[in-house]
């Protein structure tokens, strides 16, 4: 058919446009005069800085997740069966780190995290929580299409006829049925707390994308080798994540 | 005595799912809210005291010039991103949601438009750099030096790298947009006489117009808020206000001038919270629409 | 009543030729074979998945048969593309333009055709004067009812004096009420315009109501085209005799070119078995009922429906038969009661067992 001959002929140059500087970050990564070395992708192991924000990176992804799930998770189904009259202002203060630029938070939230490395030390770990509050717009769409799809409040309300007491329903009812939209928000996340600059570079903490900036004056191969791989396992998440769970698109008869 | 007794509990336990939500709500004001409301008090200080002198200066030259670099960069790839991505939305829409290009490029889009930031920045110096592999072929195929004097660092650059992810950004948001065009009205149109062009004008786009403007809205106060690529790009200098923001915070220049940064960084919210606002009045009048 | 300048022998006969339509293995339509007269209304009836739809589809222009063709007024339109076709389409739901006011919806035939903008309006308001809508013309298509909805879409479909009109499953989306006054409408303007109308349904009780011949369909060809007496009364197959109606299936002999069934010998219609035994496929309401200790058979409920009752009743050879009474009959049985079940005389269709 004739259109898709032309839509596939106008893929092209965006297919173009989207890859090539992806092809010329691993090219220009594996150079070494005239021909290829492996050395700036070795030093992704090799180098402590850069090892040791990649650690510090991931743990901060997990410990971000959990926390994040921990708050989000079971306030959300409880606004959702036993008090929804606040899911409006629920759904409004989730979604409002959106229109508040991370640059703007960062800025007011010294003082808060001044208190914060007084207890807590100066561990880049600390940042789990301004990341929790960074995330909660993605997470909070991620679970709220998972609760609403699965209708929980009529399998609360069908448990609780049964006999159930609200533990029950929340840890066996609700929470297997909406474990793609919390296993979605947990991916999303950790993608987000990965590539997060605003908050780490101006509260002076090294996590990854700070020391692939930092190396990127002295060794730009290596910040690009370590970009593009942290591009491409974000992908692989994002990916992944696509396959797995129940398609919630209807059969049409 | 009883009824008192029963009376205090029963009200108790009404509140008590309420209090539920106290957890998340202490949360979000200890690290959302304070933090805003210090920028909002912040600004109008100086020296621990009332001023409005850094409210006043942000209209002096300097900090003008940013405002207006970062609102020509926004609004420069809001309309690129959203024509450009409009276009690849609709060439991605027809193929099934389970197929996987269309996982792929869901996938990539997402990598892309909220997650690349310093990469991104990288990724264009690896190819338009001075050493970048572009630049290099250029030199040695046609002996062009497109490098120059560094244009990729300063707002040239800048548009390029942002379009780079405003344009995945429109095809996310922009996607249920077009998957809510439902066939029967295709159809309809085909069965009442359309051609193609008449169903586009006369039913397409009226219908995706209010989706196109918010999504273009959107991509608008995504790149006047977004940081990390330029701060990635751009090590000398502040040519947009989110650097110049950066630059007060580091204190860098602008010595002892924290309350300056804060000034800024209500400037931003201002016109952040305005063009969201803007965007959420238009999706409700596609909601109504294209449920 | 609004006078139509419609010339009413736009109406033109339609026929389907031999279609058929092959998804790789599945055979969405396996030979159908169709005439429709001028002004007359066809109803296609049958399950989901019958193909139904996709003659309906096809007809439109919005599908292509992999064989046979397609003839509107004699001349072949196979290969013409669906937005030349001069056909009025009702969609089951969603088909009005949401951004256009009703007025404009129905007018929207009309402006495609590049009718001026005084005329089209005239001929839009006399269309909606046609349902009964003239005062909502002002408003959109989400301030509407469901029934409502499709009204402006029949209107929509009629602006444009189309030679064949389409409806495709109008009603099933619709309340149980207002889809019983809806199609009394739908029937009501199609005989009014006199356009050739083609109607799919899954529903039986609707298409028996507003068609000229019911065509009932399974996996893809027609089992029966006829009148919806000839198709009540005279099923052609046993797909037929359950699918319309309610059949009960009691065991029947077969001997020399009649039945024993219940006691009684009725003739058999064209179609059933020849000889031995097999089920008779009798409806409720042939089936007579009357009180009697010595009876064949225990009452086991009666369901009340109005103007009559269904008594289900089990023989006592353990069989369940469904029959059909007068309510003032119904009111005096109760559960346990012994009753005597025979056959009327009407002919029966007899299927092997």
């Amino acid at each position: 058919m004739k259109g898709r001959l032309v839509r596939g002929l106008l893929i092209v140059p965006f297919a173009v446009f989207f890859l090539v500087p992806l092809l010329a970050m691993l090219d220009f990564s594996t150079r070494d005069g005239d021909g290829r070395s492996g050395r700036a992708w070795a030093a992704l192991v090799e180098n402590e800085q850069l090892r040791e924000a990649i650690i510090s990176s991931l743990l901060l992804a997990l410990f971000t997740v959990v926390l994040m799930v921990v708050l989000l998770v079971p306030t959300m189904i409880w606004v959702r069966l036993r008090v929804p009259r606040a899911s409006r202002m629920i759904e409004f203060l989730c979604l409002l780190p959106l229109a508040i630029p991370p640059l703007v938070i960062v800025v007011g939230i010294s003082g808060v995290y001044a208190w914060v490395s007084y207890f807590l030390g100066n561990s880049a770990l600390t940042l789990t929580f301004a990341y929790v509050v960074l995330v909660l717009p993605y997470a909070y769409r991620a679970v709220d299409s998972s609760l609403a799809s699965v209708d929980a409040v009529t399998l609360s309300e069908a448990a609780r006829s049964l006999g159930a007491g609200w533990v029950t329903v929340i840890l066996r009812v609700v929470l297997p049925n909406i474990w793609t939209g919390v296993l979605a928000a947990a991916f999303i996340s950790a993608a987000l707390v990965l590539g997060e600059y605003v908050f780490a570079s101006l509260l002076n903490f090294d996590t990854l994308p700070v020391v692939v900036a930092l190396l990127g004056k002295s060794d730009a191969a290596v910040s690009v080798a370590a970009s593009l791989a942290a591009l491409m396992f974000a992908f692989v998440l994002l990916l992944l994540l696509s396959f797995a769970g129940r398609s919630r698109h209807a059969e049409r008869t | 005595m009883a009824d008192r007794g029963e009376g205090g509990a029963g009200r108790l336990a009404r509140l008590a799912p309420t209090l539920g939500l106290a957890p998340f709500l202490a949360y979000l004001t200890i690290f959302l809210l304070i933090p805003t409301i210090a920028v909002a008090i912040g600004a109008f200080q100086e020296q621990g005291r009332f001023s409005l002198t850094n409210i006043e200066a942000l209209v002096n030259p300097a900090p003008l010039r940013r405002l207006w670099s970062s609102v020509v960069l926004s609004g420069t790839t809001a309309v690129l991103g959203a024509t450009l991505g409009a276009l690849l939305t609709w060439l991605v829409v027809s193929a099934s949601p389970r197929s996987v290009l269309r996982r792929t490029v869901t996938s990539m889009a997402g990598v892309l438009a909220q997650f690349g930031g310093v990469f991104l920045a990288f990724a264009f110096i690896a190819t338009l750099g001075f050493s970048g592999v572009v630049t290099e072929m250029f030199r040695s195929l046609v002996g062009v030096d497109i490098f120059g004097s560094g244009w990729l660092f300063g707002l040239p650059g800048l548009i390029l790298v942002y379009t780079y992810f405003q344009i995945p950004l429109m095809v996310i948001v922009f996607l249920p947009a077009l998957e809510g065009l439902r066939p029967q009205w295709r159809e309809a149109a085909v069965s009442l006489g359309a051609t193609r062009w008449q169903y586009f004008w006369q039913v397409a786009v009226p219908l995706l117009r209010p989706a196109f403007l918010g999504s273009m809205l959107l991509l608008f106060a995504n790149a006047f808020a977004a940081y990390a690529t330029a701060a990635a790009l751009v090590t000398q200098g502040s040519p947009i206000l989110p650097l110049m923001i950066r630059a007060g915070l580091t204190s860098e220049v602008l010595l002892g001038r924290q309350n300056f940064a804060f000034a800024l960084a209500l400037e931003m919210i201002v016109v952040v919270v305005i063009v969201m606002t803007l965007y959420a009045l238009l999706l409700r009048r596609t909601s109504r629409w294209l449920r | 009543m609004p006078s139509l300048d419609m010339e009413s022998s736009t109406a033109l006969a339609v026929t389907l030729l031999d279609l058929h339509r092959h998804y790789g293995p599945v055979r969405a339509l396996d030979g159908l074979t169709l005439e429709m007269t001028p002004g007359e209304m066809v109803v296609l009836l049958g399950p989901s998945g019958c193909g139904k739809t996709t003659a309906l589809r096809i007809l439109a222009g919005l599908d292509t048969a992999t064989s046979g063709q397609v003839l509107v007024g004699g001349k072949e339109i196979t290969r013409v593309p669906a937005n030349k076709r001069d056909m009025g389409m009702v969609f089951q739901a969603y088909s009005l333009f949401p951004h256009l006011t009703v007025v404009d919806n129905v007018a929207f035939g009309l402006k495609l055709r590049g009718v001026d903008k005084r005329k089209r309006l005239a001929r839009a308001e006399e269309m909606l004067a046609l349902v009964g809508l003239a005062e909502h013309r002002d408003r959109y298509a989400n301030q509407l009812s469901g029934g409502q909805q499709q009204r402006v879409a029949l209107a929509r479909a009629l602006a444009i004096e189309p030679s064949v009109l389409l409806l495709d499953e109008p009603l099933s989306a619709l309340d149980a009420k207002v889809r019983v006054q809806l199609r009394d409408e739908i029937r009501r303007i199609q005989l009014e315009v006199g356009t050739t109308t083609l109607f799919v349904t899954h529903d039986q009780e609707e298409a028996l109501a507003v068609a000229d011949r019911v065509g009932v369909m399974k996996d893809g060809r027609l089992e029966q085209l006829a009148a919806p007496t000839e198709l009540y009364n005279r099923p052609a197959t046993r797909f037929v005799a359950e699918f319309v109606g309610l059949s009960n299936r009691l065991p029947a002999r077969l001997e020399g070119g009649s039945a024993h069934v219940l006691g009684n010998r009725v003739a058999t219609l064209h179609g059933s078995a020849a000889s031995g035994s097999g089920r008779a496929l009798v409806r409720p309401e042939a089936i007579r009922l009357e009180r009697a200790e010595d009876g064949n058979a225990r009452v086991l409920t009666v369901a009340f429906l109005g103007p009559i009752s269904r008594v289900m009743c089990t023989m006592d050879d353990g069989e369940t038969v469904l029959v059909q009474v007068s309510s003032s009959l119904g009111a005096t049985l109760t559960p346990h009661d012994r009753v005597r079940l025979t056959t009327g005389d009407d002919a029966v269709l007899v299927v092997a067992d």
